[in-house]
């Protein structure tokens, strides 16, 4: 690579020499280097540090944003100050298609309760009653969900009661979620609160199986600018029938009949496995981790999930989508290819995407240097192996931990403990996951929970080629001669995932990093020299 | 104008004091106005001989932004402004979050603006304990300069009156805020004059005065009217007249020392224990 001048133990031990000493050693425990080995524990999922300024976003954003918003059909109340639902209204770009334009579809619509003062003093559950009659009324949806913001909490307005009092009353499917933006450090919270409700009030409540000879979930895949549409095309094509997914492009009545489904695949780790955990324990669902981000990858997942159904036809099938789908792809990366090898990524985003997109880059030859997780825990860094060890601190017992028990009669394993052993030989990492590190490069700085200090630094130092992470990073990046790629939201491009989601991804690397924009961020007068005089006196 | 707010434990009798106090006040020619700054909304009873029929939080509630001051100021005895700031019932809302609305609106009112009405002092009687920020709304900004803590010789009142003081500390440095003495209504504990004046001497202020117990404030309370005005000639309307008289000549006016719980205790051991 020719590029790394300066060694990353160096660079970690420069960055935390700035900081006071509380907050180096803290930070010390955020910041690794890979030796290349096996992955050494790091501090993640823990307070950020009041001041670094931090990329993540709060309890309510996980639960309502990410798990629950891209589902079109539920009508997503928010009960709080107008603020919270209007800042998080369409924001992540997640995309849905009706079936037919007279289909539901509420994602446009902003739902708030408008909280005053009044009903701080007073108490804001009357105004929630009347909100969700009056949504009722308006749009006859098959289900709301109640969000709570965090003067909700403060005030003690008791959003569960609410949701019980007007399921008997409307008839309709009603549901609260305690999701209060201080509820955790991180957004990180509230997927785990969503994926609690979504298994005590809706999964397993329609028992009506869809037609499909192989029938699987697609958990934590939100379809941002489209990922899940390329997806269920794929799918489509092997043959395989999605029951449901989790929640890109989803209606409530595919949750509601996803226990029906007889395999789980997870892309986003951190925001699903919960779900996904407990179905296994419900519904005797097995499931594993795949990763549609990355042509390579995605060829590896599909044929993961044929190997499941011990079907040779299914086999074939996928077989020849893959040939298909890879002599397009080939073609894409050869153009791009010798434009973008040996250039240098920088990834921080998500709870799994810093993750699957060192996938994309090693295709089109480029090297991730440095990643982390905005909120993600050890075990998307580490592996699910230590989960065991991971301390249980204050901020993780503020969250329920639900107690689950085999359906009495939905409970229904769908492969034998030898044939999971079976599969296992074959590759198929039931219940695994071996988390970011294991994939990187001896070498690579990983970096949880960057503070805006560290970024600075990182590409003050290295100067990466891109920079991956959100809008709130975007434009100072950019300032420093960097493109920019938000991996949150694809900024206005994708799909990324799948085949055709790898080609797009090729070609807006390729344009983003070999524009010659990035040379011209410094205004002439900062490159030329200038003419200097002096008054004759 | 001289802004004040009694501050004490819950169920010791600030608002009988208060009120009694405003009494004898008011008889003696000054224009006050009192703030009831508790959800209970019983600050005022004894003035308006029954309770307030609206407070500021009901009537906002009900009126929305169109709310003018004569729909939430009443007056009381001997001219005496009443008002009462309300809030939620138990267990629901904010009522710490009330008080903060409530006083705000107060002040957009103009209902402290002496160009229009003449006032000579405002009273704010606050809920038992400063239980969250709301509750310390009257000490906050220089909303009340002085505070008086009602308190008895025992032990439980002493706890709240120090806890109270910590509290003007904090925001003695930002806001301006003092003591200007503890009020011992007397609950017959012994030797309670002489530890009380210990009590404030360590904390660095006064007692400011000793209200004996007295069944005659019961007997006034059931009617609806303060000692003052019920029984005019008894001398526990005297010494209302005297705290009144002694708060208005009041020149002392400090930041308290609170103290540590091992000096309460041994306060306690030294002077309760006969």
């Amino acid at each position: 690579m020719g590029k790394i001048e300066i060694d990353p133990l160096r660079w970690k031990e420069e960055v935390l020499k700035k900081y006071p000493k509380k907050v180096a050693k803290k930070r010390d425990k955020g910041i690794l280097v890979h030796d290349g080995e096996m992955p050494k524990q790091i501090m993640a999922n823990v307070r950020s540090i009041p001041g670094i300024i931090t990329a993540r976003g709060c309890t309510y954003a996980g639960c309502k944003g990410v798990v629950l918003g891209p589902t079109r059909d539920i009508i997503n109340l928010v009960h709080g100050p107008i603020g919270c639902s209007f800042y998080a209204w369409l924001t992540r770009r997640n995309q849905t298609l009706p079936p037919t334009p007279e289909s539901e579809n509420f994602m446009n619509y902003c739902f708030s309760t408008d909280m005053q003062d009044s009903n701080i003093v007073f108490g804001g559950e009357l105004k929630l009653k009347q909100a969700v009659r009056e949504v009722f009324e308006i749009f006859k949806p098959k289900s709301i969900g109640i969000f709570s913001t965090c003067p909700v909490g403060l005030i003690g307005d008791d959003v569960h009661a609410v949701a019980r009092e007007m399921k008997e009353e409307l008839g309709i499917n009603i549901f609260g979620f305690s999701c209060e933006g201080y509820k955790g450090v991180s957004q990180s919270a509230g997927h785990h609160i969503a994926n609690n409700t979504l298994m005590k009030h809706v999964i397993g409540r329609n028992d009506t199986a869809p037609e499909g000879k192989y029938k699987i979930n697609m958990l934590g895949e939100y379809n941002i600018g489209g990922d899940a549409f390329e997806l269920e095309r794929i799918f489509e094509k092997c043959g395989l029938t999605l029951v449901s997914s989790f929640s890109g492009n989803s209606t409530i009545e595919q949750f509601e009949r996803a226990h029906t489904a007889d395999l789980n695949v997870i892309m986003c780790h951190r925001s699903i496995n919960y779900v996904a955990e407990m179905m296994e324990t419900k519904f005797g669902i097995p499931w594993f981790k795949v990763n549609f981000i990355g042509a390579d990858a995605s060829a590896k997942s599909l044929r993961r999930i044929a190997e499941y159904f011990e079907d040779a036809e299914l086999m074939a099938r996928v077989e020849e989508v893959i040939a298909e789908e890879m002599a397009i792809v080939k073609e894409a990366i050869e153009t791009v290819y010798p434009r973008t090898t040996g250039k240098v990524a920088m990834l921080f985003v998500g709870g799994s995407r810093a993750h699957h997109y060192q996938e994309l880059f090693s295709e089109l030859g480029m090297s991730t240097l440095s990643a982390g997780y905005e909120f993600g825990h050890r075990d998307d860094y580490e592996g699910r192996r230590v989960i065991p060890t991971i301390q249980v601190d204050a901020d993780s017992r503020n969250i329920e931990v639900l107690t689950i028990e085999a359906d009495e009669t939905r409970y229904r394993p769908r492969k034998t403990d030898e044939e999971i052993a079976a599969l296992n030989a074959k590759g198929c990492g039931f219940g695994e996951y071996d988390g970011m590190m294991a994939d990187m490069a001896k070498g690579a700085l990983i970096i949880d929970d960057i503070s805006h200090y560290e970024m600075e630094k990182l590409i003050e130092i290295y100067h990466p080629d891109i920079f991956c992470a959100g809008i709130k990073e975007k434009y100072c990046v950019q300032k420093m001669g960097i493109p920019l790629k938000q991996l949150h939201s694809y900024d206005y491009g994708g799909p990324y995932a799948g085949f055709e989601g790898a080609v797009n991804f090729y070609n807006d690397i390729d344009m983003m990093i070999n524009t010659s924009i990035w040379k011209m961020i410094k205004a002439p007068w900062q490159v030329e020299p200038v003419i200097e005089a002096e008054y004759g006196v | 104008m001289r802004k004040i707010a009694i501050y004490g434990k819950g169920g010791i009798g600030k608002s009988t004091t208060t009120q009694n106090t405003v009494a004898g006040l008011v008889e003696s020619g000054k224009k006050v106005i009192v703030v009831g700054c508790d959800p209970k909304a019983d600050s005022t009873r004894l003035l308006l001989g029954g309770l307030a029929q609206k407070t500021v939080l009901d009537t906002l509630r009900e009126e929305g932004e169109d709310v003018e001051l004569d729909d939430v100021v009443k007056l009381g005895y001997g001219g005496s402004r009443c008002v009462e700031s309300g809030g939620p019932e138990p267990g629901v809302g904010c009522a710490g979050r009330g008080i903060i609305t409530s006083i705000n609106l107060l002040e957009q009112l103009g209902a402290y603006d002496e160009t229009e009405i003449e006032t000579d002092y405002v009273f704010y009687d606050v809920l038992g304990d400063v239980v969250c920020g709301g509750f310390a709304m009257p000490m906050r900004e220089g909303k009340a300069q002085e505070i008086y803590i009602v308190c008895s010789g025992e032990m439980m009142a002493m706890y709240a009156a120090n806890n109270i003081s910590k509290g003007i500390v904090k925001f003695a440095e930002a806001g301006g805020v003092r003591l200007g003495g503890l009020i011992c209504n007397s609950r017959n504990v012994d030797n309670e004059e002489n530890m009380i004046v210990e009590f404030a001497r360590r904390l660095g202020t006064q007692m400011i005065h000793f209200v004996p117990r007295d069944n005659m404030v019961q007997r006034a309370e059931i009617n609806r009217q303060t000692v003052i005005e019920f029984e005019p000639t008894h001398n526990q309307a005297n010494e209302y007249r005297a705290l009144a008289k002694k708060i208005d000549e009041n020149k002392m006016f400090v930041i308290p020392k609170p103290l540590e719980m091992e000096d309460l205790e041994s306060l306690l051991v030294e002077y309760g224990v006969e």
